[in-house]
């Protein structure tokens, strides 16, 4: 918790600096949410309104998403995968880096909430202690002690770049770097047979209630017109009733973040259903690597994977001369 | 009356052989209302469930009518659901969401037969809340954990056994032939007591909050409010009185149907007319219609509020919008009338 605090109290410090020096017009950061272990966007105009600027293990956002096509100077507190996407989409002409200043939160992982709620069984959470490595869930009449590592999103688990790879100003202390990501549970996947594969898209896709919250959250998905949306021609049916078109929904979505997608898991954290949408943007995410030995936003120089084209491309299918 | 919590599934099963029986169940970590085949899947203990019920009225995406047409003619083909239903274990404000709900599909003006057709043969069987959330603020928009509106019976949790209240004459018919027992002085003194019990402490105030939105369409209020807002259609699928639809055809060649589906004010598609032009050009126009709609436009049309404070767009927000705390910071703007 006071790790957490005092995280809070320098990226306060580092944003009311920059609108006082009139560096930004804008911060973007986390505010205490009105639910426990909830942090919610804060846009920051003025040192005061900085005051409310926060962080803990519910900042769980992408930021990104909210930096496209901005006019004014804006700073924005970002962690790990927060900048993967911006590195992206500066790259992709979306984010003037030179109108950008990034405050980098090193990020070991923020709370899922649907693992909570799966491990209260229905009983409400009132209040959260953060205790470092064990967290305290309270609620009426309860109290449970957990492990962090049981309750962090999957994609933090996964994540090997809660260091952000590009900051203007770093808070608190890198982290040590982890083992490299085996992808196990895509593998598993993947060894199913197709009928397999096909009934358990089906059971996920089912829940989709085509509200769209994935596509909104994610920072790579900003088309003008979605594809979802267009009428002439309508590539997709618009009813929910039909999962097919759920997936093609899905799918359609995560072929076009191919190579783009930072794997921050925002998609899978705005699902109210809880639906398990990482399977397949992790398929892609492992492809790409595979493929191209690519990863999305992992540094500024290198063109994204599919933008562009070099004969050392691991890919089985291109013949080296 | 009065009902063992233990003779539940039995009473279930023996509606089973008569109606359909509608009834929360679990899907991986929340509940939704489903069909039922046996009384002992229902889950009782739960909160509100993740949809609300307007879903089993108004369903997310409902066939209006199919059509083919041949060289003998065009064939038409209106189904209408007249399933007699029974819906156990609704909650208070699901209820009354569709009392709101009733306006829209039912009014001087249009009647809308699917729509009807279900409200009229579905037997409403709701259960009080004797532990509201820390997200329910049913109280501040005229609802209350143990209110009747749109209900036909209201059971009351009392420990090992529900008191059963009759609301309406449908309730009535079905109580009598569920053959409840009556309920003891003791037993309505502990319905009473699990009542009094049940404190709803999320409060909103709405105090000449209606009054403010009549005059600050043009408040600078509404460039702030919406900043976060993702503009996905979250809270108004899982809102219980969000009831905005678009109708598209499905169809191939000659052959097709016509199917209503929910929509979204928070969509960019949703008002954008055929010549191009949309009114609502941006998130902030969309997220003030979210709250226009439900606090002033629907006031002025039915003289109701159209929330019913089940805090599911709360919960389920990805951004953490609080409506409690929109409605706050607009109650708290200044009023202008200006543009």
């Amino acid at each position: 918790m006071l790790r957490m605090q005092k995280l809070a109290a320098q990226i306060k410090d580092a944003a009311k600096k920059l609108l006082e020096d009139k560096k930004v017009d804008l911060v973007v950061g986390f505010a205490e949410g009105s639910l426990p272990l909830r942090g919610t966007p804060l846009f920051a105009r003025t040192p005061d309104e900085a005051d409310q600027l926060t962080w803990g293990r519910g900042c769980e956002n992408n930021l990104a998403n909210y930096l496209r096509k901005r006019e004014e100077k804006v700073a924005v507190v970002a962690k790990g995968c927060d900048v993967r996407s911006i590195v992206a989409l500066v790259k992709e002409n979306q984010i003037n880096r030179d109108n950008l200043y990034i405050i980098g939160v090193p990020c070991s992982g923020m709370i899922d909430r649907k693992k909570v709620e799966k491990l209260l069984e229905g009983r409400e959470l009132l209040a959260i202690e953060d205790n470092g490595d064990n967290v305290v869930l309270k609620g009426k009449d309860f109290s449970e002690n957990v492990n962090l590592a049981d309750l962090l999103h999957n994609s933090c688990l996964d994540c090997r770049y809660g260091n952000p790879v590009v900051y203007d100003e770093l808070i608190g202390e890198l982290l040590p770097a982890k083992e490299e990501d085996d992808f196990a549970e895509i593998k598993a996947f993947e060894a199913k047979t197709a009928a397999e594969r096909r009934a358990y898209l089906a059971q996920e896709f089912s829940k989709c209630i085509r509200c769209y919250a994935c596509r909104n959250a994610c920072p790579m998905c900003y088309c003008t017109e979605c594809f979802v949306d267009c009428s002439t021609p309508e590539w997709i049916g618009k009813s929910a009733a039909n999962v097919q078109d759920n997936i093609l929904f899905q799918a359609v979505r995560v072929f076009h973040s191919a190579g783009r997608c930072a794997d921050c898991g925002a998609c899978e954290r705005a699902c109210p259903m809880g639906i398990n949408l990482r399977l397949l943007t992790r398929k892609l995410v492992k492809d790409v690597k595979e493929l191209f030995n690519a990863e999305a936003g992992v540094n500024q120089d290198d063109k994204a994977a599919l933008a562009t084209f070099t004969a050392d491309d691991p890919e089985p299918f291109l013949m080296k001369e | 009356m009065i009902v063992s919590k233990k003779d539940i599934p039995n009473f279930l099963d023996k509606l089973i052989s008569e109606y359909q029986v509608f009834a929360p169940v679990k899907k991986d970590t929340f509940t939704v209302f489903k069909q039922i085949c046996s009384g002992d899947t229902a889950v009782l203990v739960s909160g509100n469930t993740k949809l609300p019920v307007k879903e089993l009225f108004f369903p997310q995406s409902e066939k209006l009518f199919s059509y083919n047409v041949t060289v003998e003619g065009a064939k038409l083909e209106v189904p209408i659901d007249d399933q007699k239903k029974v819906i156990f274990g609704v909650r208070p404000c699901d209820a009354k969401s569709l009392t709101l709900l009733d306006k829209v599909f039912n009014n001087d003006k249009y009647q809308d037969p699917y729509y009807l057709t279900r409200r009229n043969n579905t037997v409403l069987v709701g259960i009080g809340c004797n532990n509201p959330a820390s997200t329910c603020f049913c109280t501040s928009v005229n609802g209350g954990p143990f209110d009747t509106k749109g209900l036909d019976l209201l059971l009351v949790d009392t420990g090992d056994a529900y008191v059963v209240e009759v609301v309406s004459e449908k309730g009535k018919e079905l109580a009598e032939k569920a053959g409840f027992t009556a309920a003891s002085d003791a037993d309505k003194a502990a319905a009473a007591k699990a009542k009094e019990a049940a404190v709803v402490t999320s409060q909103v105030n709405l105090d000449g909050l209606k009054a403010k939105l009549d005059v600050n369409f043009y408040d600078p209020i509404w460039d702030k409010i919406h900043e976060k807002c993702l503009g996905c259609g979250a809270c108004t699928y899982l809102c219980p009185t969000c009831h905005c639809f678009d109708i598209v055809d499905d169809a191939v060649d000659c052959n097709g149907s016509r199917v209503r589906n929910w929509d979204s004010c928070a969509f960019p598609v949703f008002t954008l007319h055929g010549s191009g032009h949309n009114p609502r050009t941006s998130n902030k126009e969309r997220y003030r219609n979210r709250i226009m709609h439900k606090f002033k436009y629907f006031v002025d049309n039915n003289n109701e509020i159209a929330c019913v404070g089940c805090g599911r767009c709360i919960k389920n927000c990805p951004v953490n919008m609080d409506i409690r705390v929109v409605l706050e910071d607009v109650r708290g703007s200044e009023a202008r009338l200006d543009s």
